[in-house]
């Protein structure tokens, strides 16, 4: 690990002002991905605004009927919250499919939100990668890239967002609030936290720098059954190959683009009464591969209408 | 930068440079080698201890991020004379070959088991508003963050089941 300088924030406007003024600062939550990063030196803050004992850990009823879940609520707590399992049983289960129960014990949601890709190249510091090295190239693109993006991905990058808990935040069409240099606080919609890579996949999201994400806020659950189902090579404590969030009318796919992709032309299609087979087919009309990812399209092609069916059982049983 | 952490019921003053995890600091700084170092990423669950009663990865955290909290090793579970239930089990029921990844999986087992005691749900619970039906499904995806490279996994299983108890 590079040296690094430390300090404990003391309440959320200093840690911004602290990260605002101070060049090279990181903030650090749970640092289960931070500090991974640091030790591989793909990341290399000079400096570490600990934000982790903030007092934003709170999940709490809103006065429209949904919830607000604190930044520095973990994963665990948020996944077992009595209040999620009953009203939002997608964000449980998209939680809990991800990471073994030591991560989760210690990741945040908003860490879990700003974690970094999976993809090889980008933990190869050897290798060629544009999200860490930027302009160095792509590994990924003519390389082992079984798992990469199969929509939105550019010349640039194809790696993927790994987090499972995002993908169900956005079908739950949930809002992040920030924190910003200037001292206003903002919301917007998760959907529009992270980006696609483009030209410059070394940003990840929208925020700018020194913002902080303070807490992520659900809308009352939608009408209909929810469900999180998730693909991958081992049964426990992997990354997924494709997963697939359903609330309601709403669905978000993980691990298949640069961000948590949310399956618009399905939904659409799905809303003006096509089959669920019909509607991932649609979606699926925009997909590409690069070689050895091909097999994700049917993944999804068949992952997808089977987590509908079983959504809209669980909505009838509810 | 001085640091105060309660490892196993005792205060202890560090001083230490910003970079040193929470593992090495036991290691390397406090004379308490029973927490593992195995892959230092998180992956194995062999440096698993107990942070304010609740399960981690100390190789994935920093010693300064835990001034103040009481953390329990391996050393502060059981004693040689006086062993753990948990220890006990293991040693009954042969669930381990090299050892190494032992102490990880026997603070994890105590932190899941207080999870399960809890009713925290896992991805093999289906019933999310019920108890949780603690089966050996539910066992062994709760425990998948701690690797068995001898691949003592059938008798982990069975030491933890001959101590859940409540849990179960």
């Amino acid at each position: 690990m590079r040296p690094f300088t430390y300090e404990r924030a003391v309440d959320a406007k200093a840690a911004v002002k602290a990260a605002t003024e101070t060049p090279n600062a990181k903030f650090l939550a749970g640092g289960t991905n931070l500090l991974d990063l640091m030790k591989l030196e793909i990341e290399t803050p000079t400096h570490l605004i600990d934000v982790g004992r903030l007092p934003m850990a709170a999940i709490e009823e809103t006065a429209d009927g949904g919830l607000r879940i604190g930044a520095m609520a973990t994963n665990s707590h948020v996944a077992a919250d009595a209040k999620v399992r009953a009203r939002y049983p997608v964000l449980t289960q998209a939680i809990v499919s991800g990471g073994s129960g030591q991560l989760r014990n210690k990741a945040t949601t908003a860490g879990n939100l700003l974690q970094r890709t999976r993809c090889a190249y980008f933990y190869d510091t050897s290798k060629p990668c544009n999200k860490r090295a930027p302009g160095s190239g792509c590994g990924a693109l003519e390389g082992l890239n079984r798992n990469s993006a199969i929509f939105g991905a550019s010349h640039a990058c194809i790696a993927t967002h790994p987090s499972d808990m995002a993908v169900a935040l956005v079908a739950l069409d949930a809002k992040v609030e920030v924190l910003s240099p200037s001292g206003a606080a903002r919301s917007f919609p998760l959907m529009e936290l992270h980006r696609l890579p483009a030209e410059t996949p070394e940003h990840d999201t929208h925020l700018i720098p020194g913002e902080l994400i303070t807490a992520v806020v659900l809308p009352p659950p939608p009408e209909g059954g929810q469900t999180y189902r998730k693909v991958r090579d081992r049964a426990s404590y992997a990354a997924g190959l494709a997963s697939v969030a359903v609330a309601g009318g709403r669905i978000a796919l993980g691990a298949v683009a640069h961000k948590p992709w949310r399956a618009a032309d399905a939904e659409a299609a799905l809303a003006s009464g096509a089959s669920p087979a019909e509607a991932i087919a649609a979606e699926l009309a925009n997909a590409s591969e690069n070689g050895r990812n091909g097999f994700k399209i049917n993944l999804v092609r068949r992952l997808v209408p089977a987590a509908i069916e079983e959504a809209r059982s669980n909505g009838r049983r509810a | 930068m001085k640091t105060t952490i309660t490892i196993n019921g005792e205060a202890r003053a560090l001083d230490l440079d910003p970079r040193t995890t929470l593992l090495d600091a036991l290691r390397e700084h406090l004379g308490l080698p029973g927490t593992k170092k195995g892959c230092d990423h998180g992956q194995c669950g062999a440096c698993t201890v107990l942070v304010n009663g609740m399960r981690i990865n100390s190789c994935l955290s920093l010693a300064v991020m835990h001034d103040g909290d009481a953390v329990t090793t391996i050393e502060g579970i059981g004693t040689v004379e006086k062993l753990a239930p948990i220890q006990q089990a293991f040693l009954t029921e042969d669930a381990f070959q090299c050892g190494y990844c032992t102490p990880g999986q026997i603070c994890s087992a105590i932190g899941m088991l207080q999870e399960v005691a809890d009713n925290w749900p896992s991805q093999e619970t289906t019933d999310l508003t019920g108890k949780i039906n603690f089966t050996d499904d539910e066992l062994r995806e709760r425990m998948s963050g701690n690797i068995c490279r001898c691949s003592a996994y059938p008798q982990i299983v069975a030491a933890i089941r001959s101590v859940a108890g409540d849990a179960a």
